[in-house]
Formats: C-alpha cells, structure tokens, sequence
C-alpha cells in the first residue's frame, strides 16, 4: 500500500527557481517543503551576478524596496578584448533605471530572503539536507530520499541546479555533452563604496555590466564579465567546457590571466579577493531544454537546462523565475485535478515555452551555435582595434580614408570578406 | 590588486569540512587506463586534483567549489563523485 504523502509538494533546492515555485504554491495554500543541502539557503548558490528583475517584480511586486538587492544596472560596458587593445561599446541610458530593468545581486544575500519569503507563506524550510535521489513506486516518483529519511509528495520539483542529480536520478537527464556546458569562474573583490563609484561613474546605487570578448579566456571559446556590486565586484570568466578540455588550458590560469590584463587590472587597483567561486552554467538555450516532466515530477531552473547567452546578455535567473512561476501553476492545476502523472503536469512544458522567456528561448534557439563561431573570440576585436589604431596614429604617413583603412586592415587580418557576411547573416538569424 | 594565488583565494572562502565522509573518490586505476588524470587536473579551479609521485591522482577534497566540472569533463566510471552531505562543504558569504 502507498504511504500518505507528507506534503503536496516537495521542492528541493532554495535558489531562485525553487524558491518561486515554493512561494507562488504555499501562497496557494498547499503544503510545501523546501529542501536545502546547503546550512542556510544560498550558501551553495553562485550568479555571475545579473538578474533582469522584472520577471521577479510579478511575483513580489516590493521586490526592489524589500529584498537585498546591490545595484540597479544603469551601464553596460561590452569589451572586445586585445592583447595591446581593447575596444569598448560604453552604453549607458536613464530608462534603465525608470523602471528598473537589471539589478546585481550576491546570491548567498539574495536567497535567504527568498526563502524567508517562502515560509512567511507557509512552506516549511529544511535546510542542511542533502537530497540523495528520487523514490519511485509503480514507475512514478512519489518523493524523495535523504539518507536514512524519506519524504513523501504528490509532486516533487527538481530545482537543484545544473547538476540536477534529481532529474538524472529520475531519468531526465544523461550525460550532458560538453559543448552545452561552461565553467564559470569567479571573484568578489571588495572595494570601498565611493573608490567603487568614481572608478565606475556611477551615483547612489546605480551600477555597471561589463560583458568582455576576446583576450580574456587564453582563446578558449566564452568570455569575461565585471559587475559591480554595492562595495564589491563581481569578476569572473565563462569558459566553454569543451574547448576548455580541447585547448588543454587551465581554468585557473585562465582567471589569472584575465585578472592580470592590463585593461581589467586597473579596475581592480586596491580591491581584495574576499570570496572565490566556481560554477558550471548551462549554454545550450533551447537545444539543452530535456525532459522537464515526468509522472510526479516537474524540472524548474538550471536543472532544466534553462539559459540564454546572446553575448551581449547572459540571462539565467531571470527564466528560473519564469520556470517557477509556469511550474507553480501547472502543479497547483494537478493537484486541483487530482492527476499529477505526467499528463497531469505537462501543461507546465506548454506554459514554460508560451511564456516570454520560453518564447526568447525560441527566439534565440540559433545563438549557442553562433557563438561557437571562433573569430568571435580573436579575429573581430584585433581587427577593429587595428582599425582604430590607423585612425587615431599619427605617425606622420598621409591621411587615408577610413574605407581604404577598414579594407587594409582586413587584408591583414585572418578575417575573409566572405567570413564577415557569413558570420553578419548568422549574426542577423540568431540574435 | 596583489596577484593571488588560488590557495590564498580558496582561504578567503568559508568552508565545513567533512572529515569523515569524503565526496569525492577517484578510480585510479580507469583514471590510468583512460588518462583522464591532467583533464581534472587542468578543468578544476580549485586545484582539488593534483599529480602525485607515484603518477596516481591525488584529491585535496575539503578546497570543492562544488561546481561538477570535473564530473561532466572526467571519462564515465573514473569519478564518484557527489555533493557533501547535508550543511558540508564550501559556505559561500557573497555568492
């Protein structure tokens, strides 16, 4: 005979997805418990750093007032990298702000609050528990098993990051090929708040995004990134997995190396490392999405693969919250309906993917592969800076017109006239 | 900023070591036969791999980012690998 499930739900995993999933279906009225392996909920969670909040701001409509948010991006720096050079694209724009669009966040600050929220709802936080795998009976999952106890659901959702030992457990997911995976390597360097905002022209709580291609990853396909926090920074690379193992580099000489750039060191003069992390992130988009439903389980999150990386912006939490909000109401619909199969719950796949961060999965279902493109990493940001070099040096050589500087350049370059319009039309079709 | 090295760094990070349960157990000998060995090695940024003298690998398991690179990197069997149990493991303040 089947047990009597102790809860209705049973989320495991307390960053923001299963956090949004535990709040929207406590706030429901149904039982909830928020299993967290990590002592306090976000001490096991690291972001780069930047959450489009608007998505948030639906769920907790305070969120920006309330929650510990460190600053709202105003600026957003995208840097083309060189070993002599580095050519920048300075975008910064008072609408950001009005409403707010981004903001920065450190994740072991964030989450707590998220958490607290979620049992100011009702739900009932575990935290310290780590959650070894799924219990299955006749085929279904019927809850889950952490050491010795087992706790029993209607449904359980898998909210446990990109590893999702969760969703492997219950046959989700396989072994994830490398090329969908990144490694994400990161710093907080704290600075005193006002060194902080004249270094980076900013005014109270305004903040800056730095997205950098080029020399900043040793060749290896990815990039870096520079966040500003209240007091600190967020300094980091993403490093493609596979052209990571292929170029036969190391991750940590890599982060050096971007560290130690003559146009990243200044920004970090008088800084000290006060924390030093690492974590995969998922890059697939689309392509990466599995299995997000099976009898008696749902995958919300990194666990379902869920990101998007246009080079310019690299969005993850923003549809983890989608994912939570789309999860929450197709297992408060299955529980109504008595039928939590995996029938019961499909309407979450179809609710996920007709929200706007499924519809922007769509969308850019074609960048991952782009970005794989390697001139995208060298090749353009030499060239313009080559070009740019010509226009600014005076070196005494007569004057020529930019077009006769742009074509000499390439000539030089490894670039083809044929490369650029191939990668331009790709460029165009995936982002 | 002064350079860093990453035991400097991983000693600004908080952690509670699992002294009695480690997580992490590598197959020397398939580590050997499939010479996955420098790939955790170089992958980890933590350094929790090393070579030893002997040529097997040796894993400094209490410095564990957690992130599962060298999971997703290693060859099928040469890793078990797990999260530390329950409240374990790297701590982190910032995130």
């Amino acid at each position: 005979m089947t047990a009597e499930p102790d809860f209705d739900v049973v989320v495991v995993g307390a960053g923001i997805a299963g956090c949004v999933t535990a709040y929207r279906l406590a706030q429901a009225g149904r039982s909830v418990a928020l299993v967290e392996r990590g002592a306090a909920p976000g001490s096991k969670n690291l972001s780069g750093g930047v959450l489009y909040s608007r998505g948030l701001e639906e769920v907790f409509p305070d969120l920006l007032e309330r929650a510990p948010i460190e600053r709202r991006i105003t600026r957003n720096y995208l840097q083309l990298l060189n070993a002599e050079s580095a050519v920048g694209i300075d975008y910064q724009d008072r609408r950001l702000a009005e409403p707010v669009n981004a903001v920065t966040v450190l994740r072991a600050r964030f989450d707590p609050w998220l958490a607290e929220q979620c049992e100011e709802a009702g739900a009932d936080l575990l935290s310290g528990v780590r959650v070894d795998g799924v219990l299955r009976e006749d085929g279904r999952v019927v809850g889950v098993r952490a050491g010795e106890d087992e706790l029993r659901a209607h449904v359980v959702v898998a909210a446990d990051g990109v590893n999702s030992f969760l969703a492997r457990s219950a046959g989700l997911r396989g072994r994830e090929p490398l090329h969908h995976l990144a490694l994400g390597v990161k710093a907080v360097v704290a600075l005193p708040e006002e060194r902080l905002r004249e270094r980076f022209h900013l005014t109270g709580d305004e903040g800056v995004a730095y997205a950098v291609v080029g020399d900043c990853t040793r060749g290896v396909g990815g990039g870096g990134f520079l966040y500003t926090n209240r007091a600190s920074l967020s300094v980091g690379v993403v490093l493609r997995l596979d052209d990571l193992v292929a170029k036969g580099e190391d991750s940590a000489a890599v982060f050096d190396h971007f560290l130690a750039h003559p146009f990243v060191a200044p920004l970090l003069e008088g800084g000290e490392v006060v924390e030093y992390g690492s974590h995969l992130v998922a890059e697939g988009g689309l392509a990466m999405l599995g299995e997000v439903v099976t009898d008696g389980m749902v995958v919300v999150g990194d666990a379902a693969g869920l990101t998007i990386n246009t080079g310019l912006t690299v969005r993850g939490m923003d549809l983890a919250v989608a994912s939570g909000v789309a999860a929450a109401s197709a297992v408060g619909r299955a529980l109504d309906a008595g039928d939590t199969s995996r029938d019961g719950l499909a309407g979450y796949r179809r609710e996920l993917l007709g929200s706007t961060a499924g519809r922007d999965l769509q969308t850019y279902a074609k960048a991952p592969a782009f970005l794989e493109r390697e001139r995208m990493y060298h090749d353009y940001g030499a060239l313009l800076g080559d070009v740019l070099h010509r226009v600014y040096d005076h070196d005494l050589t007569p004057r020529r017109h930019l077009l006769d500087v742009a074509r000499a350049e390439l000539r030089r370059s490894p670039v083809r006239v044929r490369d650029l319009v191939r990668d331009g039309l790709a460029g165009v079709r995936a982002l | 900023m002064r350079t860093t090295s990453v035991p400097d760094r991983l000693a600004a990070n908080s952690y509670v070591t699992d002294e009695e349960q480690p997580h992490i157990r590598v197959d020397q000998e398939l580590a050997r036969r499939t010479g996955c060995g420098d790939r955790l090695i170089a992958v980890c940024p933590a350094k929790v791999y090393s070579r030893e003298a002997d040529g097997t690998i040796g894993v400094e398991h209490a410095a564990c980012l957690e992130c599962g690179a060298c999971l997703a990197v290693a060859d099928p069997g040469v890793l078990e690998w797990t999260y530390p149990r329950g409240g374990f493991g790297v701590a982190f303040r910032e995130g």
